[in-house]
Protein backbone atom coordinates (compact mmCIF):
# COMPACT_ATOMS: atom_id res chain seq x y z
CA UNK A 1 0.00 0.00 0.00
CA UNK A 2 3.02 2.28 0.45
CA UNK A 3 4.44 1.52 -2.39
CA UNK A 4 1.27 2.26 -4.27
CA UNK A 5 1.38 6.04 -1.97
CA UNK A 6 4.20 6.54 -3.48
CA UNK A 7 3.75 5.42 -6.77
CA UNK A 8 0.69 7.98 -7.59
CA UNK A 9 2.86 11.06 -5.64
CA UNK A 10 5.78 9.91 -8.06
CA UNK A 11 3.57 10.36 -11.09
CA UNK A 12 1.71 13.12 -10.16
CA UNK A 13 4.59 15.63 -9.51
CA UNK A 14 6.28 13.77 -12.35
CA UNK A 15 2.74 14.93 -14.69
CA UNK A 16 3.60 18.49 -12.97
CA UNK A 17 6.92 18.54 -14.68
CA UNK A 18 5.86 17.28 -17.97
CA UNK A 19 3.30 20.17 -17.86
CA UNK A 20 5.66 22.16 -17.71
CA UNK A 21 7.28 20.80 -20.29
CA UNK A 22 4.40 20.77 -22.37
CA UNK A 23 3.64 24.49 -21.66
CA UNK A 24 7.55 25.36 -23.12
CA UNK A 25 6.09 23.50 -26.26
CA UNK A 26 3.03 25.26 -27.03
CA UNK A 27 3.29 28.03 -29.85
CA UNK A 28 -0.20 29.72 -29.97
CA UNK A 29 -1.52 31.96 -27.18
CA UNK A 30 -4.51 30.05 -26.89
CA UNK A 31 -2.81 26.48 -26.04
CA UNK A 32 -0.71 28.16 -24.07
CA UNK A 33 -3.42 29.21 -21.88
CA UNK A 34 -5.20 26.13 -21.63
CA UNK A 35 -2.09 23.74 -21.30
CA UNK A 36 -1.64 26.22 -18.12
CA UNK A 37 -5.17 25.35 -16.70
CA UNK A 38 -4.04 21.78 -16.85
CA UNK A 39 -0.51 22.02 -15.06
CA UNK A 40 -2.95 23.70 -12.10
CA UNK A 41 -5.30 20.26 -12.65
CA UNK A 42 -2.34 18.44 -12.34
CA UNK A 43 -1.03 20.46 -9.25
CA UNK A 44 -4.15 20.07 -7.35
CA UNK A 45 -4.58 16.47 -8.05
CA UNK A 46 -1.03 16.42 -6.60
CA UNK A 47 -1.60 18.35 -3.47
CA UNK A 48 -5.24 16.27 -3.32
CA UNK A 49 -3.16 13.29 -2.87
CA UNK A 50 -0.75 14.68 -0.45
CA UNK A 51 -3.29 15.39 1.69
CA UNK A 52 -4.78 12.01 1.68
CA UNK A 53 -1.21 10.17 2.38
CA UNK A 54 -0.27 13.08 4.69
CA UNK A 55 -3.93 13.00 6.42
CA UNK A 56 -3.53 16.80 6.25
CA UNK A 57 -7.38 18.22 5.87
CA UNK A 58 -5.52 21.43 5.07
CA UNK A 59 -4.04 20.70 1.96
CA UNK A 60 -7.31 19.75 0.57
CA UNK A 61 -8.05 23.51 0.95
CA UNK A 62 -4.87 24.05 -0.88
CA UNK A 63 -5.88 21.78 -3.88
CA UNK A 64 -9.16 23.66 -3.75
CA UNK A 65 -7.38 26.53 -4.46
CA UNK A 66 -5.55 25.44 -6.84
CA UNK A 67 -9.01 24.21 -8.96
CA UNK A 68 -10.51 27.28 -8.45
CA UNK A 69 -8.01 29.93 -9.06
CA UNK A 70 -5.98 28.80 -11.36
CA UNK A 71 -7.55 26.39 -13.21
CA UNK A 72 -10.61 28.01 -13.89
CA UNK A 73 -10.42 31.71 -13.33
CA UNK A 74 -6.91 32.79 -13.92
CA UNK A 75 -6.82 31.14 -17.60
CA UNK A 76 -10.10 32.72 -17.93
CA UNK A 77 -9.06 36.30 -17.08
CA UNK A 78 -6.09 35.45 -19.16
CA UNK A 79 -8.35 34.53 -22.22
CA UNK A 80 -10.50 37.96 -21.82
CA UNK A 81 -6.98 39.47 -21.55
CA UNK A 82 -5.68 38.25 -25.03
CA UNK A 83 -9.49 38.69 -26.79
CA UNK A 84 -9.45 42.52 -25.42
CA UNK A 85 -5.54 43.61 -26.29
CA UNK A 86 -6.52 41.85 -29.70
CA UNK A 87 -2.37 40.71 -30.62
CA UNK A 88 -1.82 38.38 -33.11
CA UNK A 89 -1.69 35.24 -31.01
CA UNK A 90 1.41 33.32 -31.64
CA UNK A 91 4.05 32.56 -29.01
CA UNK A 92 6.95 34.83 -30.14
CA UNK A 93 10.29 32.74 -28.77
CA UNK A 94 13.68 34.11 -28.26
CA UNK A 95 15.07 30.95 -28.52
CA UNK A 96 13.86 28.02 -30.64
CA UNK A 97 12.66 24.81 -29.09
CA UNK A 98 14.56 22.12 -29.75
CA UNK A 99 17.68 24.21 -27.29
CA UNK A 100 15.12 25.62 -25.19
CA UNK A 101 13.93 21.80 -24.72
CA UNK A 102 17.41 20.35 -24.03
CA UNK A 103 18.07 23.77 -21.43
CA UNK A 104 15.19 22.56 -19.57
CA UNK A 105 15.98 18.63 -19.43
CA UNK A 106 19.41 20.39 -17.85
CA UNK A 107 17.89 21.87 -15.68
CA UNK A 108 15.51 18.87 -14.66
CA UNK A 109 18.94 17.30 -14.35
CA UNK A 110 20.59 20.34 -12.28
CA UNK A 111 17.56 20.44 -10.17
CA UNK A 112 17.85 16.33 -9.67
CA UNK A 113 21.39 16.22 -8.42
CA UNK A 114 20.99 19.79 -6.33
CA UNK A 115 17.95 18.16 -4.13
CA UNK A 116 18.91 14.85 -3.52
CA UNK A 117 22.34 15.60 -2.22
CA UNK A 118 20.84 18.37 -0.22
CA UNK A 119 18.06 16.10 1.27
CA UNK A 120 19.65 12.97 1.92
CA UNK A 121 18.12 11.42 4.93
CA UNK A 122 14.74 12.49 4.28
CA UNK A 123 11.65 11.12 3.87
CA UNK A 124 11.73 9.44 0.22
CA UNK A 125 8.68 11.29 -0.82
CA UNK A 126 9.66 14.45 0.55
CA UNK A 127 12.60 14.28 -1.42
CA UNK A 128 11.54 13.46 -4.96
CA UNK A 129 8.31 15.90 -4.75
CA UNK A 130 11.09 18.73 -3.48
CA UNK A 131 13.12 17.32 -6.52
CA UNK A 132 10.24 18.08 -8.56
CA UNK A 133 8.97 20.88 -7.10
CA UNK A 134 12.60 22.55 -8.03
CA UNK A 135 12.94 21.61 -11.42
CA UNK A 136 9.11 23.28 -12.14
CA UNK A 137 10.21 26.40 -10.77
CA UNK A 138 13.60 26.36 -12.63
CA UNK A 139 11.74 25.45 -16.04
CA UNK A 140 8.99 28.58 -15.34
CA UNK A 141 11.59 30.66 -15.07
CA UNK A 142 13.34 29.17 -18.19
CA UNK A 143 9.72 30.18 -19.69
CA UNK A 144 10.11 33.75 -19.23
CA UNK A 145 13.75 34.24 -20.01
CA UNK A 146 12.94 32.44 -23.36
CA UNK A 147 9.54 34.00 -24.25
CA UNK A 148 10.00 38.07 -25.54
CA UNK A 149 5.77 37.83 -25.45
CA UNK A 150 4.64 39.33 -21.92
CA UNK A 151 1.00 36.60 -22.16
CA UNK A 152 3.68 33.89 -22.10
CA UNK A 153 5.61 35.51 -19.60
CA UNK A 154 3.04 35.72 -17.18
CA UNK A 155 2.15 32.22 -17.76
CA UNK A 156 5.76 31.38 -17.09
CA UNK A 157 5.82 33.07 -13.65
CA UNK A 158 2.73 31.31 -12.71
CA UNK A 159 3.62 28.05 -13.44
CA UNK A 160 6.78 28.87 -11.03
CA UNK A 161 4.66 29.65 -8.62
CA UNK A 162 3.15 25.91 -8.93
CA UNK A 163 6.09 24.58 -8.55
CA UNK A 164 6.18 26.76 -5.17
CA UNK A 165 3.28 24.80 -4.06
CA UNK A 166 4.24 21.72 -4.91
CA UNK A 167 6.93 21.88 -2.59
CA UNK A 168 4.93 23.50 0.22
CA UNK A 169 2.85 20.68 0.05
CA UNK A 170 5.27 18.12 0.25
CA UNK A 171 7.46 19.90 3.28
CA UNK A 172 4.51 19.36 5.43
CA UNK A 173 4.94 22.56 7.22
CA UNK A 174 2.85 25.39 5.35
CA UNK A 175 0.44 26.75 7.32
CA UNK A 176 -2.97 27.68 5.87
CA UNK A 177 -2.57 31.18 6.27
CA UNK A 178 0.67 31.28 4.49
CA UNK A 179 -1.11 29.66 1.18
CA UNK A 180 -3.99 31.21 1.42
CA UNK A 181 -1.73 35.13 1.10
CA UNK A 182 -0.20 33.18 -1.57
CA UNK A 183 -2.79 32.43 -3.78
CA UNK A 184 -4.18 35.93 -3.22
CA UNK A 185 -1.07 37.58 -3.92
CA UNK A 186 -1.04 35.66 -7.05
CA UNK A 187 -4.35 37.22 -7.57
CA UNK A 188 -3.45 40.34 -7.24
CA UNK A 189 0.38 40.21 -9.22
CA UNK A 190 -2.11 39.16 -12.24
CA UNK A 191 -4.36 42.35 -12.11
CA UNK A 192 -1.46 44.38 -11.97
CA UNK A 193 0.26 42.39 -14.84
CA UNK A 194 -2.67 42.62 -16.38
CA UNK A 195 -2.88 46.49 -16.31
CA UNK A 196 0.17 46.32 -17.16
CA UNK A 197 -0.36 44.82 -20.25
CA UNK A 198 -2.55 47.11 -21.37
CA UNK A 199 -0.22 50.08 -20.65
CA UNK A 200 2.33 48.53 -22.83
CA UNK A 201 -0.09 47.99 -25.54
CA UNK A 202 -1.69 51.19 -25.63
CA UNK A 203 1.94 52.79 -25.52
CA UNK A 204 3.56 50.02 -27.99
CA UNK A 205 1.11 48.26 -30.22
CA UNK A 206 2.05 44.83 -28.98
CA UNK A 207 3.10 42.98 -26.11
CA UNK A 208 6.07 41.36 -27.11
CA UNK A 209 8.81 42.88 -24.96
CA UNK A 210 11.56 43.73 -27.11
CA UNK A 211 9.64 46.68 -28.05
CA UNK A 212 10.70 48.07 -24.74
CA UNK A 213 14.16 47.38 -25.29
CA UNK A 214 14.48 49.17 -28.84
CA UNK A 215 12.77 51.67 -26.84
CA UNK A 216 15.34 52.25 -23.72
CA UNK A 217 18.06 52.13 -26.97
CA UNK A 218 19.34 48.53 -26.07
CA UNK A 219 19.50 47.22 -29.54
CA UNK A 220 21.01 44.06 -30.44
CA UNK B 1 14.84 -32.04 -28.67
CA UNK B 2 13.79 -28.79 -26.84
CA UNK B 3 16.37 -27.21 -28.88
CA UNK B 4 14.65 -28.47 -32.62
CA UNK B 5 11.65 -27.14 -30.51
CA UNK B 6 12.60 -23.76 -30.01
CA UNK B 7 14.00 -23.62 -33.50
CA UNK B 8 10.96 -24.51 -34.92
CA UNK B 9 8.75 -21.80 -32.99
CA UNK B 10 11.80 -19.70 -33.91
CA UNK B 11 11.46 -19.82 -37.86
CA UNK B 12 7.30 -19.87 -37.71
CA UNK B 13 7.42 -16.64 -35.79
CA UNK B 14 9.51 -14.94 -38.21
CA UNK B 15 7.50 -16.21 -41.20
CA UNK B 16 4.44 -15.05 -39.60
CA UNK B 17 5.85 -11.97 -38.88
CA UNK B 18 7.05 -11.94 -42.93
CA UNK B 19 3.00 -13.02 -43.62
CA UNK B 20 1.57 -10.67 -41.86
CA UNK B 21 3.34 -7.27 -42.52
CA UNK B 22 1.77 -6.76 -46.09
CA UNK B 23 -1.32 -7.72 -44.36
CA UNK B 24 -0.79 -5.37 -41.58
CA UNK B 25 -0.44 -2.32 -44.28
CA UNK B 26 -3.61 -3.27 -46.35
CA UNK B 27 -5.52 -3.68 -43.20
CA UNK B 28 -4.15 0.26 -42.54
CA UNK B 29 -4.96 1.28 -45.73
CA UNK B 30 -8.70 -0.37 -45.40
CA UNK B 31 -9.59 1.21 -42.21
CA UNK B 32 -8.10 4.41 -43.30
CA UNK B 33 -10.01 4.40 -46.57
CA UNK B 34 -13.28 3.36 -44.23
CA UNK B 35 -12.96 5.97 -42.13
CA UNK B 36 -12.98 8.66 -45.12
CA UNK B 37 -16.29 6.98 -46.48
CA UNK B 38 -14.17 5.56 -49.11
CA UNK B 39 -14.71 2.00 -50.00
CA UNK B 40 -10.47 1.11 -49.96
CA UNK B 41 -8.49 -1.21 -51.90
CA UNK B 42 -9.58 -4.98 -50.65
CA UNK B 43 -6.86 -6.19 -47.78
CA UNK B 44 -5.15 -8.36 -49.99
CA UNK B 45 -3.92 -5.96 -52.18
CA UNK B 46 -0.06 -5.01 -50.84
CA UNK B 47 0.07 -8.85 -51.66
CA UNK B 48 -1.00 -8.38 -54.93
CA UNK B 49 1.28 -5.39 -55.43
CA UNK B 50 4.11 -7.35 -54.25
CA UNK B 51 3.62 -10.22 -56.76
CA UNK B 52 3.12 -7.64 -59.44
CA UNK B 53 6.04 -5.89 -58.89
CA UNK B 54 8.47 -8.95 -58.11
CA UNK B 55 6.78 -9.92 -62.31
CA UNK B 56 7.83 -6.94 -63.55
CA UNK B 57 10.87 -5.82 -65.30
CA UNK B 58 13.73 -3.80 -63.77
CA UNK B 59 14.73 -0.54 -64.56
CA UNK B 60 18.11 0.62 -63.41
CA UNK B 61 19.54 4.17 -63.95
CA UNK B 62 22.96 4.24 -66.17
CA UNK B 63 24.91 5.78 -63.63
CA UNK B 64 24.04 3.45 -60.78
CA UNK B 65 26.68 1.28 -59.12
CA UNK B 66 26.55 -2.49 -57.94
CA UNK B 67 25.32 -0.76 -54.68
CA UNK B 68 22.38 0.57 -56.11
CA UNK B 69 21.48 -3.15 -56.71
CA UNK B 70 22.62 -4.90 -53.85
CA UNK B 71 21.34 -2.37 -51.14
CA UNK B 72 17.55 -3.60 -50.98
CA UNK B 73 18.27 -7.49 -50.40
CA UNK B 74 20.48 -5.80 -47.35
CA UNK B 75 17.74 -3.55 -46.35
CA UNK B 76 15.14 -6.46 -46.07
CA UNK B 77 18.11 -8.67 -44.68
CA UNK B 78 18.57 -6.15 -41.69
CA UNK B 79 14.62 -5.54 -40.91
CA UNK B 80 14.05 -9.22 -41.29
CA UNK B 81 16.46 -9.65 -38.15
CA UNK B 82 15.28 -7.13 -36.47
CA UNK B 83 11.90 -8.27 -36.69
CA UNK B 84 12.97 -12.30 -35.56
CA UNK B 85 14.50 -10.80 -32.48
CA UNK B 86 10.71 -9.53 -31.29
CA UNK B 87 8.77 -11.62 -29.52
CA UNK B 88 5.38 -11.79 -30.79
CA UNK B 89 3.05 -14.57 -29.17
CA UNK B 90 6.09 -16.53 -27.75
CA UNK B 91 8.69 -15.01 -25.02
CA UNK B 92 11.01 -17.95 -25.62
CA UNK B 93 12.80 -17.08 -29.05
CA UNK B 94 15.93 -18.93 -30.05
CA UNK B 95 17.58 -15.76 -31.04
CA UNK B 96 16.34 -13.50 -28.59
CA UNK B 97 18.40 -14.30 -25.84
CA UNK B 98 21.45 -13.22 -28.71
CA UNK B 99 20.58 -10.29 -29.28
CA UNK B 100 18.79 -7.62 -27.67
CA UNK B 101 17.11 -3.94 -27.87
CA UNK B 102 20.20 -1.92 -28.53
CA UNK B 103 20.95 -4.75 -31.48
CA UNK B 104 17.65 -4.39 -32.97
CA UNK B 105 18.29 -0.45 -33.00
CA UNK B 106 21.43 -0.92 -34.32
CA UNK B 107 19.78 -3.26 -37.33
CA UNK B 108 17.56 -0.71 -38.15
CA UNK B 109 20.26 1.90 -38.24
CA UNK B 110 22.17 0.46 -40.55
CA UNK B 111 19.33 -0.34 -42.75
CA UNK B 112 17.87 3.27 -43.18
CA UNK B 113 22.31 3.89 -43.86
CA UNK B 114 21.74 1.62 -46.65
CA UNK B 115 18.64 3.00 -47.56
CA UNK B 116 20.00 6.37 -47.69
CA UNK B 117 22.75 5.13 -49.32
CA UNK B 118 20.84 4.10 -52.24
CA UNK B 119 19.18 6.99 -52.19
CA UNK B 120 22.17 8.81 -53.21
CA UNK B 121 23.36 6.50 -55.28
CA UNK B 122 22.29 7.21 -58.71
CA UNK B 123 22.42 10.92 -57.94
CA UNK B 124 19.32 12.63 -58.39
CA UNK B 125 18.13 15.46 -57.29
CA UNK B 126 15.16 14.03 -55.84
CA UNK B 127 17.27 10.79 -53.96
CA UNK B 128 20.01 12.97 -52.69
CA UNK B 129 16.91 15.48 -50.83
CA UNK B 130 14.95 12.20 -49.33
CA UNK B 131 18.43 10.95 -48.12
CA UNK B 132 19.31 14.77 -46.37
CA UNK B 133 15.91 14.82 -44.87
CA UNK B 134 15.78 10.59 -43.57
CA UNK B 135 19.15 11.38 -42.09
CA UNK B 136 17.93 14.44 -40.39
CA UNK B 137 14.72 12.71 -38.90
CA UNK B 138 17.42 10.51 -37.65
CA UNK B 139 19.51 12.22 -36.08
CA UNK B 140 16.72 12.83 -33.16
CA UNK B 141 15.06 9.76 -33.56
CA UNK B 142 17.60 6.84 -32.81
CA UNK B 143 18.74 8.74 -29.69
CA UNK B 144 15.39 9.37 -28.96
CA UNK B 145 14.85 5.27 -29.42
CA UNK B 146 18.55 4.45 -27.53
CA UNK B 147 16.79 6.78 -24.59
CA UNK B 148 13.73 4.88 -24.54
CA UNK B 149 15.51 1.79 -24.04
CA UNK B 150 17.66 3.03 -21.48
CA UNK B 151 14.53 3.92 -19.59
CA UNK B 152 13.56 0.27 -19.94
CA UNK B 153 16.51 -0.80 -19.12
CA UNK B 154 16.62 1.00 -16.09
CA UNK B 155 13.72 -0.26 -15.08
CA UNK B 156 13.59 -3.84 -16.15
CA UNK B 157 16.93 -4.61 -15.29
CA UNK B 158 17.57 -5.61 -18.85
CA UNK B 159 17.69 -4.63 -22.24
CA UNK B 160 16.10 -8.44 -23.34
CA UNK B 161 13.09 -8.13 -24.77
CA UNK B 162 11.62 -11.41 -23.64
CA UNK B 163 12.91 -9.92 -19.80
CA UNK B 164 11.47 -6.62 -20.17
CA UNK B 165 7.80 -8.35 -21.45
CA UNK B 166 8.12 -10.65 -18.12
CA UNK B 167 8.80 -8.06 -15.52
CA UNK B 168 6.18 -5.74 -17.13
CA UNK B 169 3.71 -8.77 -16.56
CA UNK B 170 4.84 -8.91 -13.14
CA UNK B 171 3.14 -6.67 -10.35
CA UNK B 172 6.67 -5.36 -9.45
CA UNK B 173 5.83 -2.70 -12.16
CA UNK B 174 3.64 -0.81 -10.57
CA UNK B 175 2.61 2.86 -11.88
CA UNK B 176 5.61 4.77 -13.36
CA UNK B 177 5.48 8.14 -14.45
CA UNK B 178 8.67 6.73 -16.56
CA UNK B 179 7.30 4.10 -18.37
CA UNK B 180 4.42 6.51 -19.67
CA UNK B 181 6.81 8.84 -21.07
CA UNK B 182 8.67 6.15 -22.24
CA UNK B 183 5.77 4.95 -24.09
CA UNK B 184 4.27 8.03 -25.41
CA UNK B 185 8.27 8.12 -27.20
CA UNK B 186 8.28 5.34 -28.23
CA UNK B 187 4.88 5.64 -30.32
CA UNK B 188 6.70 9.19 -32.26
CA UNK B 189 9.34 7.52 -33.18
CA UNK B 190 8.00 3.92 -34.38
CA UNK B 191 5.56 6.91 -36.38
CA UNK B 192 8.94 9.18 -37.51
CA UNK B 193 10.41 5.63 -38.25
CA UNK B 194 7.39 4.43 -40.37
CA UNK B 195 6.98 7.44 -42.25
CA UNK B 196 3.26 7.68 -41.22
CA UNK B 197 1.39 11.25 -41.25
CA UNK B 198 2.57 13.52 -39.29
CA UNK B 199 5.98 13.16 -40.55
CA UNK B 200 5.73 11.73 -43.66
CA UNK B 201 2.67 10.86 -45.90
CA UNK B 202 3.16 7.27 -47.24
CA UNK B 203 0.80 7.08 -50.32
CA UNK B 204 1.72 10.53 -52.27
CA UNK B 205 4.74 11.38 -54.56
CA UNK B 206 4.29 15.31 -54.40
CA UNK B 207 7.93 16.20 -54.60
CA UNK B 208 7.85 18.74 -51.95
CA UNK B 209 7.20 16.17 -49.26
CA UNK B 210 8.11 13.51 -49.65
CA UNK B 211 10.93 11.75 -47.64
CA UNK B 212 10.79 8.66 -48.06
CA UNK B 213 9.49 7.55 -51.18
CA UNK B 214 11.80 10.45 -52.54
CA UNK B 215 14.61 7.90 -51.47
CA UNK B 216 13.09 4.66 -53.59
CA UNK B 217 12.32 6.99 -56.45
CA UNK B 218 14.45 5.27 -58.56
CA UNK B 219 14.01 1.37 -58.05
CA UNK B 220 11.57 -0.44 -60.01
CA UNK B 221 10.51 -3.76 -60.11
CA UNK B 222 11.60 -6.82 -57.71
CA UNK B 223 14.52 -4.35 -56.19
CA UNK B 224 11.13 -2.22 -54.83
CA UNK B 225 9.21 -5.11 -54.23
CA UNK B 226 11.62 -6.13 -51.27
CA UNK B 227 11.78 -2.33 -50.38
CA UNK B 228 8.18 -1.92 -50.29
CA UNK B 229 7.70 -5.01 -48.23
CA UNK B 230 11.10 -4.05 -45.60
CA UNK B 231 9.31 -1.12 -44.69
CA UNK B 232 6.07 -3.34 -44.04
CA UNK B 233 7.72 -5.26 -42.05
CA UNK B 234 9.19 -2.44 -40.25
CA UNK B 235 5.81 -1.21 -39.02
CA UNK B 236 5.02 -4.82 -37.87
CA UNK B 237 8.09 -4.99 -35.79
CA UNK B 238 7.41 -1.52 -34.27
CA UNK B 239 4.08 -2.53 -33.81
CA UNK B 240 5.12 -5.88 -32.25
CA UNK B 241 7.86 -4.08 -30.04
CA UNK B 242 5.40 -1.88 -28.24
CA UNK B 243 3.02 -4.27 -27.71
CA UNK B 244 5.47 -6.57 -26.07
CA UNK B 245 7.05 -4.10 -23.96
CA UNK B 246 3.81 -2.24 -22.94
CA UNK B 247 1.08 -4.44 -23.47
CA UNK B 248 2.53 -8.22 -23.25
CA UNK B 249 -0.59 -9.64 -22.00
CA UNK B 250 -1.64 -13.20 -23.45
CA UNK B 251 2.45 -13.88 -23.89
CA UNK B 252 3.63 -17.40 -24.00
CA UNK B 253 6.02 -17.43 -21.29
CA UNK B 254 9.69 -19.43 -22.79
CA UNK B 255 9.18 -23.13 -22.79
CA UNK B 256 5.24 -22.74 -22.71
CA UNK B 257 2.70 -25.66 -24.79
CA UNK B 258 1.55 -25.42 -28.13
CA UNK B 259 -1.91 -24.18 -25.72
CA UNK B 260 -0.59 -21.17 -24.97
CA UNK B 261 1.27 -20.65 -27.61
CA UNK B 262 -2.23 -20.68 -29.36
CA UNK B 263 -3.23 -17.91 -27.15
CA UNK B 264 -0.38 -15.76 -27.63
CA UNK B 265 -1.28 -15.93 -31.37
CA UNK B 266 -4.92 -15.18 -31.16
CA UNK B 267 -3.63 -11.79 -28.77
CA UNK B 268 -0.75 -11.31 -30.69
CA UNK B 269 -3.30 -11.02 -33.70
CA UNK B 270 -5.73 -8.56 -31.48
CA UNK B 271 -3.06 -6.61 -30.81
CA UNK B 272 -1.69 -5.98 -34.18
CA UNK B 273 -5.55 -5.28 -35.32
CA UNK B 274 -6.48 -2.73 -32.76
CA UNK B 275 -2.55 -0.89 -33.42
CA UNK B 276 -3.30 -0.51 -37.40
CA UNK B 277 -6.66 0.78 -36.07
CA UNK B 278 -5.42 3.12 -33.78
CA UNK B 279 -2.64 4.11 -36.33
CA UNK B 280 -5.64 4.89 -39.15
CA UNK B 281 -7.58 6.62 -36.72
CA UNK B 282 -4.56 8.70 -35.67
CA UNK B 283 -3.58 9.14 -39.28
CA UNK B 284 -7.04 10.57 -40.31
CA UNK B 285 -7.21 12.98 -37.54
CA UNK B 286 -4.09 14.97 -38.17
CA UNK B 287 -2.65 16.73 -40.89
CA UNK B 288 0.56 16.60 -42.26
CA UNK B 289 3.61 18.50 -40.77
CA UNK B 290 6.24 20.58 -42.68
CA UNK B 291 9.05 19.06 -43.30
CA UNK B 292 11.51 21.96 -40.93
CA UNK B 293 8.37 21.27 -38.12
CA UNK B 294 9.12 17.81 -37.99
CA UNK B 295 12.01 17.43 -36.09
CA UNK B 296 10.38 19.27 -33.14
CA UNK B 297 8.05 16.82 -33.39
CA UNK B 298 10.54 13.77 -33.01
CA UNK B 299 12.45 16.09 -30.96
CA UNK B 300 9.34 15.56 -28.27
CA UNK B 301 10.29 11.87 -28.55
CA UNK B 302 13.92 12.50 -27.42
CA UNK B 303 12.78 14.62 -24.76
CA UNK B 304 10.07 12.35 -23.29
CA UNK B 305 13.43 9.76 -23.46
CA UNK B 306 15.53 11.74 -21.76
CA UNK B 307 12.98 12.82 -19.00
CA UNK B 308 12.02 8.99 -18.20
CA UNK B 309 15.76 8.51 -17.46
CA UNK B 310 15.97 11.67 -15.31
CA UNK B 311 12.68 10.88 -13.30
CA UNK B 312 13.56 6.92 -13.15
CA UNK B 313 16.22 7.95 -10.98
CA UNK B 314 14.25 9.42 -8.59
CA UNK B 315 11.68 7.05 -7.49
CA UNK B 316 11.23 4.50 -4.63
CA UNK B 317 14.69 2.31 -4.69
CA UNK B 318 16.54 5.77 -3.79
Amino acid sequence: MDRLNFDIAHLLAGGLVLTSFMLLYQDRLYALLNTYALQALVLALAVGWQAHIQHAPHLYITAAIAVVFKALVIPFALHRMVAQLGVHREVESVVSLVPTMLAGIALVALSMVVMLRVTEGADPLAREDLAFALSVILLGLLMMVTRSNAVSQVVGFMSLENGLILAAAAARGMPLVVEISVAFSVLIALIVIGIFLFRIRERFDTVDLQALDDFRGERR
Amino acid sequence: MALLESLAIQILEMLIVLAAAPLLTGFVRKVKARLLRKRGPPLLQPYRDLIKLTKKEVVIAESASWLFRALPYLVFAATWVAAALVPTFGAGLMFSWSADMIAITALLGSARFFLALAGMDVGTSFGGIGSSREMMFATLAEPAMLMIVFTLALIAGSTQLSTVAAFMLSPAVGVRVSLGLAMVGLVIVAIAENARIPVDNPATHLELTMVHEAMVLEYSGRHLAMIELSAQLKLVLYVSMIACIFVPFGLAPPGAGWRDLLIGAAAYFTKLAGAGALLALFETSVAKMRVFRAPDFIGVALMLGLLATLLRFVSREM
